[in-house]
C-alpha cells in the first residue's frame, strides 16, 4: 500500500479529531452547527477515501449520506430552528472552556494508549482510525456533559455518531456498515427533529435542558 | 404458481415469521385511525408473534451467518412474545381510560401502538440475531421506539425522563458498537473479512485464536453499552425515570423484556471470552457490578416516594442478582439466573400490571396516597400483594427457588460474597414489606371508583410463577440445564 494512502487516512481522519476540539469551546450555537457541518464533511472525505483504498465502492454511499443529511440537511434545519428560536447566542457551560480543553486532551491520550497497543494483527492503518475514532467519540461524550442545551447536546451525539462511522468504514470489510450507518443517520435526523426539539420548545419555552431538571420525578418533595 | 409458492415458503417458517408479523403491524397500526381496532389489532398481532414464538420450540435449531436459532434464545423468544401479547392485553384495558382521562389523543394511541409492535420486532431482531451487528441494531431500534413511548404523555416530568433515556441510552450504545466493531476486528485476523467474522457462532468456536487483548478491550465497551440498558449500577439513571413517567404497559415491558434483552446481548459476548482463556475474567467484573447494583438498589428501595419508580429500582436489584448469578457461572448458578430471568419478568410485568390498574384508580402514584386497597379495590390488592411476595423471593413462589439455589450454591463455592447478597436480598425485602404496608393495609384513601380492570394477565402470569415455584416440568428443567451448559 503505497505511503500516501496512509498520510490521506490520517489527515482527514486527524482533522475530524481537530473538528471535535472546535466544537467543544464554542460559545455559539451557529458557530457550533458550522464546526459541525465541516466535521461531517470530513468524514464524508475519510469514508470516501477509505472506499478508495479498500475497493469497497458500497462506501461511497455511506459517504454521499454523510455528505448530505449530516454536512448539509441537518445543519440547515437546526440553524432554521435556531433562528426561530432566538436562541443563536445562548451556550450555557456545566464546565468553562479551559478545563474542558484539558479534560479532552486527556481523553485522546487515553484513547491512544487504550487502541494502539492492541492487536498486533491489525493494520495500522485500521488501528490509526480507531484510535482517532475513538477519541472523536469520547470527545462527543464529553460535548453532552459539559453543555446544557438540547440543540448541543444533540450536535455531540450527532459528533459520536461521526467518530462510529469512522470506526466502522476503517474496520476493512465490515458487513452491514453501509447499511446500518444509513439506517441511523435517518432515524436520528427523524427524531431530533420530530420529536424532542419541538416538545421541549413547546413545554418550556426554552432549549435549555436545565429546565428539564426541575421537572424530576421525585425533586422537591422531602421524605 | 409453484414458483410463488417456493418463494413464499420460506418466509412463513415462524423464525421468519416472529420478525414479519411485528414489521407488518407497524404498518397497519399506523394507519388504522380508530383506537379500538388498534388495541384489538395490537392485541392480535402480539398474539399470532407469540404462537410462532412457541412454535420454534418444536422446531429444529437453525443457524446462518444471519440469524441462528439455539437453545439459549428459543427460551427468551417464547418468553419474550408471550409476555409481549399478556402485556397487549393489560395494555388495551389501560389506554381505554388513558383516553377518558385525556392523557392521550387518539393519534398518540396510533403512534404508540405503532412503536410498541416495533419494540417487540427489534427484540425478536436482537435475539434471534447471529450477526453481531444485527444485535445491535435490535437493541437500538427497541431501545429508540420505548424513548418515545416514555414521552409520549408529554408531561413536564414524562420529557424530561425520555430525554434523559434517550442520551443515556445512545452513549451506551454507542459505547456497544465500537466494541462491536473491536469485537469483528479480533475475529478477522482468524476469519477473515466479510460475514462470517460477525456470526457469533463462528466466533465462539473460533474465539481462542483471537487477539486476548483486543477481545478484552472489546468486552469492557460492551459491557459499560449493553449494561447502561440492563440497568447496571452506576449506568442505571435513566431507569427509574423512564420507567415512572412513561404509560405502565411501557413500564412492564421495559423491566420484563428489554432488560432481559441487553443482558442476553451480554451473556453472548461473554461467552465469546470465557472461549479465550488470555482474557480478563469477565466472570469476576460481573460479579462485582452485580453486587454492586444488588446492593445500591436495595437501599435505595427506601426511599422511594412513587409506587413505580419503587418497582423500577427493584428491576435494579434483579438485575443485579442475575448478572452475579452469571458471573459465579458453572451449571447450578447458571440455573438459578435463568430461572430468575423467567420468574422476574413474569413476576415483574404482572406487578406493572396491578399497579397500572392502582395508579388509574386512585389517580395517583404516590405511595402516601395510595392507601387501603384491601378495602377499596380487593382483587388488585390480592393481585399486587401476591406479586410483591413473589417478587421478594418468598416461598411458594418462583423467584424463591432461583434466590435459594443462587445462595446455596455461591455458599459453596465463596462464602463471603454469599453473605453480600443474603445481606442486600434482606435489605430488599424490608423496603417491600415497609413501604408497601399501608398501600396495602393502611386506612383508605383515595377514590374507591371502580375500574375497569383486565385480571386475566395479572393472575395468569402469578399462576406461573407459583406453578413453577412448586413443580417445574422435566423437559424445562432439562432445557434449562443445557443452556447453563452452555453458558458455561
Amino acid at each position: 500500500m503505497p505511503a500516501i494512502y496512509l498520510d490521506v487516512a490520517h489527515l482527514l481522519a486527524g482533522s475530524m479529531l481537530v473538528l471535535s476540539f472546535v466544537l467543544l469551546y464554542q460559545d455559539r450555537i451557529t458557530a457550533v452547527l458550522n464546526a459541525f457541518a465541516l466535521q461531517a464533511v470530513a468524514l464524508s472525505l475519510s469514508v470516501a477515501w477509505q472506499a478508495f483504498i479498500q475497493d469497497a465502492p458500497l462506501l461511497l454511499v455511506t459517504a454521499g449520506v454523510a455528505f448530505v443529511v449530516k454536512g448539509i440537511v441537518i445543519p440547515t434545519a437546526l440553524h432554521r430552528i435556531v433562528r426561530r428560536l432566538g436562541i443563536h447566542r445562548e451556550i450555557e457551560e456545566v464546565i468553562s472552556a479551559g478545563p474542558t480543553m484539558l479534560t479532552g486532551l486527556g481523553l485522546v491520550a487515553l484513547s491512544m494508549m487504550l487502541v494502539l497497543p492492541v492487536g498486533e494483527n491489525v493494520s495500522i492503518l485500521a488501528r490509526e482510525d480507531l484510535a482517532f475514532a475513538l477519541a472523536v467519540i469520547l470527545l462527543g461524550l464529553l460535548m453532552m456533559i459539559t453543555r446544557r442545551n438540547a440543540v448541543t447536546q444533540i450536535v455531540g451525539f450527532m459528533s459520536v455518531e461521526n467518530g462510529l462511522v469512522l470506526a466502522a468504514t476503517g474496520a476493512k470489510g465490515m458487513p452491514l456498515v453501509v447499511e446500518i450507518s444509513v439506517a441511523f443517520s435517518i432515524l436520528i435526523a427523524f427524531i431530533v427533529f420530530g420529536v424532542f426539539v419541538f416538545r421541549i420548545r413547546e413545554r418550556f419555552d426554552t432549549v435549555d435542558v436545565s429546565a428539564l431538571d426541575r421537572h424530576r420525578g421525585e425533586r422537591g418533595e422531602h421524605v | 404458481m409453484i414458483e410463488l409458492e417456493t418463494l413464499i415458503a420460506p418466509l412463513l417458517t415462524p423464525l421468519h415469521a416472529i420478525l414479519l408479523i411485528p414489521a407488518i403491524a407497524v404498518v397497519i397500526l399506523a394507519l388504522v385511525p380508530n383506537y379500538r381496532l388498534g388495541a384489538f389489532l395490537n392485541m392480535l398481532a402480539a398474539g399470532m408473534t407469540f404462537v410462532a414464538g412457541a412454535s420454534l420450540l418444536f422446531g429444529e435449531q437453525f443457524r446462518s451467518d444471519i440469524l441462528i436459532v439455539d437453545d439459549f434464545n428459543i427460551y427468551l423468544v417464547t418468553l419474550t412474545t408471550f409476555v409481549a401479547f399478556t402485556t397487549s392485553i393489560f395494555s388495551a384495558s389501560y389506554i381505554g381510560h388513558e383516553l377518558e382521562a385525556g392523557r392521550l389523543t387518539p393519534t398518540f394511541l396510533r403512534f404508540y401502538h405503532a412503536l410498541y409492535q416495533a419494540m417487540i420486532g427489534a427484540m425478536n431482531v436482537a435475539l434471534v440475531a447471529n450477526n453481531i451487528g444485527l444485535l445491535w441494531v435490535g437493541v437500538e431500534v427497541a431501545t429508540l421506539s420505548t424513548v418515545m413511548m416514555v414521552g409520549i404523555y408529554r408531561t413536564p416530568e414524562a420529557v424530561e425522563a425520555a430525554w434523559k433515556y434517550f442520551i443515556l441510552g445512545s452513549v451506551g450504545i454507542a459505547l456497544a458498537f465500537f466494541g462491536t466493531i473491536l469485537i469483528y476486528l479480533a475475529a478477522q485476523e482468524a476469519l477473515g473479512e466479510g460475514l462470517p467474522a460477525m456470526a457469533w457462532d463462528l466466533l465462539v468456536q473460533n474465539a481462542g485464536r483471537f487477539d486476548p487483548k483486543l477481545l478484552s478491550l472489546a468486552f469492557v465497551f460492551l459491557l459499560v453499552g449493553y449494561g447502561t440498558k440492563v440497568g447496571l449500577a452506576p449506568f442505571h439513571a435513566w431507569l427509574p425515570d423512564a420507567h415512572a413517567e412513561g404509560p405502565t404497559p411501557i413500564s412492564a415491558v421495559l423491566s420484563g423484556l428489554l432488560l432481559n434483552v441487553a443482558l442476553y446481548a451480554l451473556l453472548r459476548f461473554k461467552m465469546l471470552l470465557t472461549n479465550n482463556p488470555n482474557t480478563l475474567d469477565v466472570g469476576l467484573i460481573m460479579i462485582v457490578l452485580g453486587l454492586v447494583s444488588l446492593l445500591f438498589a436495595a437501599f435505595m428501595l427506601y426511599r422511594r416516594r412513587d409506587i413505580k419508580r419503587l418497582f423500577a429500582y427493584s428491576s435494579i436489584e434483579h438485575m443485579g442478582i442475575m448478572t452475579f448469578a452469571f458471573g459465579m457461572g458453572g451449571p447450578l448458578a447458571n440455573f438459578a439466573g435463568l430461572l430468575h430471568m423467567t420468574m422476574h419478568s413474569l413476576t415483574k410485568s404482572a406487578i406493572f400490571f396491578a399497579v397500572g390498574h392502582i395508579a388509574q384508580a386512585k389517580g395517583t402514584q404516590r405511595i402516601a396516597d395510595i392507601k387501603g386497597l384491601s378495602v377499596t379495590h380487593p382483587v388488585l390488592a390480592v393481585g399486587l400483594a401476591l406479586g410483591v411476595v413473589a417478587i421478594a423471593g418468598l416461598p411458594p413462589f418462583g423467584m424463591f427457588m432461583s434466590e435459594f439455589m443462587l445462595v446455596s450454591s455461591s455458599f459453596a463455592r465463596q462464602p463471603l460474597l454469599a453473605v453480600v447478597l443474603v445481606f442486600g436480598l434482606i435489605v430488599a425485602f424490608g423496603a417491600l414489606i415497609l413501604r408497601l404496608q399501608d398501600v396495602l393495609f393502611g386506612e383508605p384513601s383515595g377514590t374507591t371508583g371502580e375500574v375497569r380492570a383486565t385480571y386475566l394477565p395479572l393472575f395468569l402470569h402469578l399462576a406461573i410463577v407459583l406453578v413453577a415455584g412448586l413443580w417445574l416440568p422435566e423437559p424445562v428443567v432439562r432445557w434449562f440445564r443445557a443452556v447453563a451448559a452452555q453458558l458455561g
